[in-house]
């Protein structure tokens, strides 16, 4: 089961190659977004990084993979890794099924806030899909 | 044939548990047909083709005179001199060239019909019973073919597929096979693309041309040695027959990753850290929900129970070669 509709939530930030990320003071969730997990299917594997490893803007710090294909996951901020979603190992559906919510990757500290400043919000990302 | 119609993990359990349906009409057919169309198949397929009786199905390979394998097809005898071929669609050209220069010595036709059928294969436990309801015909038994009308025009039921369960390919006058997919579709059978034609061919350990089977490979290290009859002479036998006896360098293994991590296509293999192989199909498998392949490995350790490591993208992940197939469908207990 995957989330039918698309949905890109007005609170999130996002980055071109289809991640998002939810800021709170110093500390950024990460995911990827209802495109990037639509295009990619159902999620059977996710092999997440271990906390205290660092992330940089533009890079890849993780992949999932569908039954048929494996995808770079892209920081779209840089810092350190301060939590993994370790619930994901078991399931990685959630990213299909809740990918703004369970389906989360990884929660970094901010080594750079003002990354921020080149990521899209919501319209901007919208309309980028639609290009 | 997209990809996938719903997901990749329904349609694979659709084809495991129930029936489900695959559009397969981009694959070629040939007619072979004449007084000379024994003789003319004996020469150019690796089995014995005299062991088909009318209305009999063999799988083969056709190989170039080195033994590498150009195609891996199914033929079927339709009637006394006549036989049709079902070709896989990127080696159909070729295969059509290569058959009409060696039919040449043969008081033998060879035809491409492949625009005469649509072919659509009807597989699971329940294939062969809601195939009996919704098409109204007798169906031929596994390995076997026979005519019958469907929608009111000739057809060839096949008991074959690719998917290690039970089933039925069904070539159609292709006029007929939108409303035939229509009925299946009324009747519960779930449509699948090839991305669960993958995973379901994977876990019964067949084989895919152009992935674990190449013209640079002969049939006795891909394991098909069982379908080669060096005695009938056919082309590439002696080289066949010299692979069997000396045994060749690397050998097509089925494994199971042990733990985390998908191989894919490409990804090396190793033993003690050392280069041991290739893989050359790779996915997750849905019905033992890990990651399995087939790989070309070192001849020593294509035994099952060998540990290995397949370098997934730089990661090592912990591998043990298993016996044909991977999955064994639950029909057959």
């Amino acid at each position: 089961m995957t989330l039918a509709d698309a949905s890109y939530p007005d609170d999130l930030l996002y980055h071109d190659q289809h991640d998002w990320a939810r800021i709170e003071g110093d500390v950024a969730t990460f995911g990827i977004t209802w495109y990037a997990q639509d295009s990619l299917g159902e999620v059977v594997f996710y092999d997440p990084p271990e906390a205290g490893e660092t992330v940089d803007k533009d890079q890849s710090y993780a992949e999932v993979e569908s039954v048929k294909a494996v995808s770079d996951v892209i920081a779209p901020m840089s810092g350190e890794i301060v939590e993994v979603n370790d619930a994901l190992a078991d399931a990685p559906e959630r990213i299909n099924e809740d990918p703004y919510g369970e389906g989360w990757l990884v929660k970094v500290r901010l080594s750079a806030p003002n990354e921020v400043d080149a990521l899209l919000s919501a319209a901007e990302y919208r309309n980028l899909l639609e290009k | 044939m997209p990809v996938l119609y719903e997901g990749i993990r329904e349609e694979h359990s659709a084809v495991r548990t129930h029936v489900g349906m695959f559009d397969v009409s981009h694959m070629g057919e040939v007619e072979v047909e004449g007084p000379g169309a024994l003789g003319f198949l004996q020469r150019v397929l690796s089995n014995d083709v005299a062991k088909i009786g009318i209305g009999g199905a063999q799988y083969s390979c056709l190989c170039a005179e080195d033994g590498g394998v150009l195609d891996d097809l199914f033929a079927y005898r339709l009637g006394i001199d006549r036989y049709l071929i079902v070709t896989n669609s990127a080696n159909h050209a070729g295969d059509l060239a290569w058959l009409g220069r060696w039919s040449r010595e043969f008081d033998v036709a060879v035809r491409d019909v492949a625009d005469r059928y649509a072919m659509l294969a009807v597989q699971g436990p329940h294939a062969r019973a809601i195939a009996n309801r919704v098409l109204g015909i007798e169906l031929p038994a596994r390995m076997h073919v026979a005519h019958a009308r469907v929608g009111g025009r000739p057809a060839l039921v096949c008991g074959t597929g690719y998917t290690g369960e039970d089933g039925v390919e069904l070539l159609l006058d292709p006029e007929v096979a939108t409303p035939i997919w229509a009925e299946l579709l009324d009747a519960g059978v779930v449509p699948c693309g090839l991305g669960a034609r993958d995973t379901l061919r994977l876990e019964a350990c067949f084989h895919l041309h152009g992935q674990d089977l190449t013209p640079q490979r002969n049939p006795i290290e891909a394991g098909l040695g069982w379908c080669c009859a060096e005695a009938t002479g056919f082309v590439g036998g002696e080289a066949v027959a010299r692979a069997r006896s000396e045994g060749t360098v690397e050998v097509l293994a089925p494994f199971r990753i042990e733990g985390a991590g998908i191989p894919r296509q490409g990804n090396p293999v190793l033993a003690g850290g050392e280069p041991a192989g290739t893989v050359t199909s790779g996915s997750f498998s849905p019905s033992l929900e890990v990651g399995i392949g087939m790989a070309y490995v070192r001849a020593d350790l294509a035994e099952p129970g060998a540990e290995v490591e397949i370098d997934v993208r730089g990661k090592l992940r912990p591998a043990r070669i298993a016996s044909k197939p991977l999955y064994t469908s639950q029909r057959k207990g």
